[in-house]
């Protein structure tokens, strides 16, 4: 017997209800049938809600499993730790900015847009201060990007650990940001450059207390960085910036500083602590890999996972996962039931949006054997998704940040999936 | 192949996320630049957007920027000249915000500390949570030691065996330290803290003295122990092949099942760890399932096993404060709120623990420095000596500025500065006193 352990009660009633339905309308004709149909249901029967309800709305209780959640353990203290997204419930593509991932370094602040004020300073012609409505009045821009965490899936570099997708990778989201590209603000400032625009600079920081100073090249920051100010059509919420945050296409979370005050164009890095003792990949011979910035391409399949067993048995099987790539687009995803042996190509959702996440599905048949579910993406670049041990084999085991290798979940005949590593 | 898990720490990728307590960045070398105002009008504090005067003459049009591969709209076109947004920044204002230190010295401001100082500042600020010798207290960075360990198994990161640059240490203790009161040490009390930092990691002599004429001949270790993202070179090569899509292994075994098999369990407590092993499950090839001597099918999906009775709500429940009289419930409320910037190092309700503070359970009433087994700071327990005892009213003035009433606190807080604030905190503390 593989000895696996029970996901909550919760996730098989999911399934129970159809699988009870299935087998009373399955004898409806020898009985009266389901009395969900057959008895006059109170919903059926009774008035509703009215529209002065509820103002801005949340979930229905029956979803109320579907929440961040967080690890105690892994952090000193949730003031400066990390939460992930209910991936493994969520479909489509977008995040919705109630259940998606925050991270802070010292705590969600509070801030009025009238009390926000963006510097820009250094190597411009004119060092300017902006307000709130000033950023208004630039023209404004809609892109999907996804945000991932640098350390996402980085518990699993010591092996499989936590048993969940929503653990394993939900550091990551995906909305569509309205926001002025950072250029328009830096040319505003007028940008003082003699030589080569190759060796500035741009620091970044927040008005946090950790402020997560940030230092990209000023290439990256003229091409396709937006200065937020909405996500998926309203303000941004508190956790993930409000009133306004960076967007730093492609590349690490930290990246995108959240509640940002000052931008400055210097001629080299400052090395601060974010981009120095953290957010810095420790290879196995002891040197240090630095401005690893760029999220490589990734995949993971959703459902069926440790939180989403399969409860209908035998027959259709919906296999469903995301994909991404800091590179570009997603062009092709694979998915294998046998831990890598074969491999069938997925469909993917829509056309994947670059430096977006992008959603597939395996439309298969389950004989209710047991399966290694993985999968395998492509970028428009040609990076296949590696192993973890191909990634172990240059890297080591310490990088802490980076893992992108593929995921393997073990699903017995029960339907019961399980994070394990294979050879 | 694979580690056993280690629960507490970095080999678990758990030092990017352990707390990083900030250094606060001191204010940085004034860059003296002519300004002139884009408007007539004076600094506005407020939100009123300065319009640019007519009178204002345009910048000339600066040649455009080449653009790496862009993904912007191609529908927004450029305005090609300003558009007059936003005012000019004071010298002030830049001096205010503008601290960063590079690792070539720009931005240190000038300024000195000595080891003596910076001992009595990290006692008193900083050993709270990165311990006496920089070893890290509870769960909080560790700041001293670690050298050669880059390597093992379990690497030792600290500031002394890993960081490349000192400066990154002044800015981000000038900016950001201590937790909870960032922006409050001065420039020379940074130099001392720094200083005091290398003594620690027997970078320095005791006689050291720090400041922004020697501060460059100070060299971490690790300096030289950093290469810029080579993936390019090293990985993406091997990783652009046409993939394999049958046939690609002979066989596949489970080599590892995950450690914590329910990670957030529905009714609160700890992780589960896993006790199923790899041998009980089957082996894939080429040629189908193999299963393991023994094997029994588990029983179908649509009897789930023993049911666990479902929590209610997945997020935690606050134990429910003790119901003295006459309590203000919007007050509690409100001072809940309030201890949020508490939470970090205090706890309160049903098996609230000491954490970086004591719990603030029943503080009402009790002794100062009264809660046995916490390692209070010396006026702590000169205050119990003396037969102090917490009321409304000492609380009120302790919290309005902790350092202030009982210098010597190691409690790192500059205090509530809001009246309404501190009666809200104090009414939620209440209703964890009897």
């Amino acid at each position: 017997m593989d000895d696996m352990f029970k996901p909550s009660r919760r996730a098989f009633l999911r399934g129970s209800a159809a699988v009870a339905a299935g087998s009373v309308a399955g004898a409806a004709s020898a009985d009266a049938g389901d009395p969900l149909i057959t008895e006059l249901q109170d919903w059926a029967s009774a008035t509703g809600a009215g529209v002065d309800e509820t103002p801005y709305g949340l979930p229905i209780s029956y979803e109320s499993d579907v929440v961040r959640r967080n690890v105690e353990w892994l952090t000193a203290s949730p003031i400066s730790s990390i939460n992930f997204t209910p991936i493994h419930a969520l479909e489509g593509t977008i995040t919705p900015q109630g259940c998606a991932f925050e991270r802070h370094h010292s705590g969600a602040i509070e801030m009025r847009k009238e009390d926000w004020r963006l510097m820009i300073n250094g190597l411009v012609d004119k060092e300017l201060v902006f307000t709130y409505d000033d950023l208004m009045r630039f023209p404004r821009e809609n892109h999907t990007y996804f945000c991932e965490c640098a350390a996402n899936t980085g518990m699993e570099w010591a092996g499989a650990q936590l048993n969940g997708v929503q653990f394993t990778h939900g550091m990551i989201h995906n909305m569509e940001y309205t926001g002025v590209p950072l250029r328009l603000l830096l040319e505003e400032a007028g940008m003082d450059i003699t030589g080569d625009i190759k060796d500035k600079w741009l620091f970044m920081e927040g008005a946090d207390a950790s402020s997560n100073g940030r230092s990209i090249p000023l290439e990256k920051a003229l091409d396709d960085c937006l200065v937020a100010f909405k996500a998926n059509g309203e303000a941004l919420r508190m956790e993930h910036g409000y009133p306004v945050r960076l967007v730093i296409p492609g590349w690490e979370a930290n990246l995108w500083v959240k509640w940002v005050r000052r931008l400055e164009i210097t001629n080299q890095s400052i090395e601060a602590r974010e981009e120095t003792s953290k957010y810095t990949d420790l290879y196995e011979d002891g040197v240090a890999r630095r401005r690893t910035w760029v999220m490589d391409t990734k995949s993971a399949i959703t459902s069926p996972s440790p939180q989403m067993p399969i409860t209908h048995g035998k027959g259709p099987l919906v296999i469903s996962g995301l994909a991404w790539s800091g590179h570009g687009k997603i062009t092709r995803v694979d998915v294998s039931k046998d831990g890598g042996i074969t491999w069938e190509q997925a469909r993917l959702g829509k056309q994947g949006d670059t430096k977006a996440l992008t959603r597939f599905y395996l439309d298969t048949d389950w004989d209710g054997s047991p399966m290694l579910l993985q999968s395998r993406a492509m970028d428009e670049t040609g990076y296949v998704q590696p192993t973890k041990d191909q990634l172990r084999e240059v890297r080591g085991e310490n990088g802490v940040y980076h893992n992108n290798c593929i995921q393997t979940w073990y699903v017995n005949a029960e339907g019961i999936a399980e994070n394990v590593e294979v050879s | 192949m694979s580690k056993s898990p280690n629960i507490l720490f970095p080999a678990l990728g758990g030092t990017v996320l352990v707390l990083g307590l900030s250094y606060a960045v001191a204010a940085g070398t004034y860059k003296a630049t002519a300004f002139e105002p884009r408007a007539e009008a004076p600094v506005v504090a407020a939100s009123a957007t300065v319009e640019a005067p007519a009178a204002a003459a345009p910048a000339a049009v600066t040649a455009p920027v080449v653009l790496a591969s862009a993904t912007v709209d191609e529908s927004v076109q450029p305005r090609g000249s300003k558009y007059g947004l936003g005012r000019a920044a004071t010298a002030a204002e830049v001096e205010a915000w503008d601290g960063d230190v590079a690792p070539d010295g720009t931005g240190l401001p000038v300024g000195s500390g000595d080891i003596a100082t910076g001992e009595k500042v990290f006692i008193e600020q900083c050993a709270v949570c990165h311990g006496d010798f920089g070893e890290g207290a509870d769960a909080w960075p560790p700041l001293a030691g670690g050298f050669g360990t880059l390597a093992d198994e379990d690497p030792y990161k600290t500031i002394g065996s890993y960081w490349p640059y000192l400066s990154t240490a002044w800015d981000y203790i000038k900016r950001s330290m201590p937790f909870g009161a960032a922006g409050t040490l001065t420039d020379d009390e940074t130099y001392a803290i720094v200083a005091y930092l290398m003594y620690m990691n027997d970078l320095v002599d005791e006689d050291f003295v720090l400041s922004n004429e020697n501060f460059l001949e100070v060299r971490l270790p690790n300096e030289d122990g950093f290469v810029v993202d080579d993936r390019d070179v090293l990985e993406y090569a091997q990783w652009r092949t046409e993939p394999c899509m049958t046939n690609c292994k002979e066989t596949v075994e489970v080599t590892m099942r995950a450690s914590f098999v329910d990670v957030t369990p529905a009714d609160g407590g700890e992780s589960v760890m896993n006790h199923g092993t790899t041998t009980e499950l089957p082996t894939f090839t080429q040629n189908g399932i193999v299963y393991p001597e023994g094997y029994v099918a588990p029983t179908s999906a649509a009897a789930p096993a023993a049911a666990e009775e479902e929590a209610a709500a997945p997020a935690a429940v606050e134990a429910t404060p003790a119901s003295a009289g006459g309590l203000d419930m919007d007050l509690v409320a409100k001072g809940e709120k309030v201890f949020k910037k508490c939470k970090a190092c205090h706890a309160v309700g049903d098996g609230a623990k000491n954490k970086s503070g004591p719990h603030l359970n029943d503080v009402f009433g009790r002794a100062f420095g009264g809660i046995d087994g916490f390692k209070y700071s010396n006026v702590f327990k000169d205050a119990n000596a003396n037969g102090m005892v917490w009321d409304e009213a000492n609380v009120a003035e302790f919290l309005a500025s902790p350092k202030g009433y009982l210098k010597g606190t190691k409690m790192s807080f500059s205090g509530l500065k809001k009246e309404k604030d501190i009666a809200a905190v104090i009414e939620y503390l209440k209703s964890f006193s009897q």
